[in-house]
């Protein structure tokens, strides 16, 4: 499968990203710049982490608004798979294809560290690869990642199976409603989460416990490992 | 020329750690009487119209698509 990473001013995590794509996929992906009005035909679209546009306004608010939103917007109302993990996540937010905002963690500091998560839901295009209620290891590292949803939007997110990870118990970073660590639109094609799955895909890393959202996302499941 | 001033506030119901931090630290400083602290923004515009409803209906529209996050911020706007 291919796939495409964005890229912003700003962002710091990318070449983690397409590093870790091209490992797991064996093919580098394509990268598009934010004024690109066209993304190329892949199957996946990843916005990775940093701080775009130094978040100034909001985390994600600026970056949200540049003209390669239209075409992320056409490629997830296609069916497209789209991955925003961290500011990406935030940027999915601020961009409306996500439900939900992300505010200042509630203890004000940034916090870099390993969290643990539980997949509380593994019937996803992007969790396939763990087990349901398994509990995975992943880092963290951001000022704002405090998840806050409207009560009837929580109810609607919780029916629909939208909650795909939650700080597992004890864990919970920055104060996030629920736990909530990463969710998906309601046709389930579109990913946005705070930790960094990017980051612990290999024994380099210290773990692999990251890489089954990208076996998962890339349709990679039971193949052998590129 | 319009001037024009948009305050925007994080939404009753909505946790403003920072405003609670701020009200800590005016506690500290023995301002008692403070019972809560709310944090916002404020941003002034001015716009090269003399049309004062277009320009309400523009700074409206402002706050909708960027300056709020109407998920989890309220916004009003004063034209001068």
């Amino acid at each position: 499968m291919k796939s495409a990473v964005i890229l912003l001013p700003g962002l710091n995590r990318d070449r983690d990203m397409i590093a870790a794509l091209t490992k797991i996929s064996g093919k580098p992906p394509v990268t598009v710049w934010q004024t690109d009005t066209e993304i190329p035909d892949v199957d996946l679209v990843v916005i990775p982490g940093g701080f775009s546009y130094g978040d100034y306004l909001r985390c994600g608010a600026i970056g949200a608004r540049m003209p390669v939103m239209d075409a992320i917007r056409r490629k997830a109302e296609s069916g497209v798979r789209v991955m925003g993990v961290c500011n990406g996540f935030q940027i999915l937010l601020e961009a409306g294809l996500l439900p939900g905002a992300l505010m200042r963690n509630a203890s004000l500091k940034f916090v870099c560290k390993e969290v643990k998560l539980e997949v509380v839901n593994a019937d996803t295009t992007f969790s396939r690869a763990y087990a349901q209620g398994q509990v995975i290891r992943c880092p963290v590292a951001h000022h704002d990642g405090n998840y806050f949803a409207d009560a009837e939007t929580l109810a609607r997110m919780n029916g629909n199976g939208q909650v795909v990870f939650r700080y597992a118990e004890g864990t919970n970073p920055n104060g996030s409603i629920e736990d909530i660590a990463g969710i998906v639109n309601e046709a389930g094609n579109v990913l946005g989460m705070m930790p960094h799955p990017e980051n612990l895909i290999e024994p380099a890393h210290g773990g692999s416990d990251g890489r089954g959202i990208f076996e998962s996302a890339l349709d990679l499941l039971g193949k052998a490992a590129a | 020329m319009i001037k024009a001033r948009v305050t925007v506030t994080l939404k009753n119901g909505v946790l403003d750690p920072q405003g609670k931090a701020i009200e800590g630290a005016l506690h500290a400083l023995d301002f008692s009487d403070v019972a809560k602290v709310r944090q916002g923004k404020v941003f002034d515009l001015e716009l090269d119209t003399a049309d004062r409803a277009k320009a309400e209906t523009e700074l409206k529209a402002m706050c909708e698509k960027l300056l709020a996050n109407t998920v989890i911020e309220d916004f009003a706007v004063e034209v001068e």
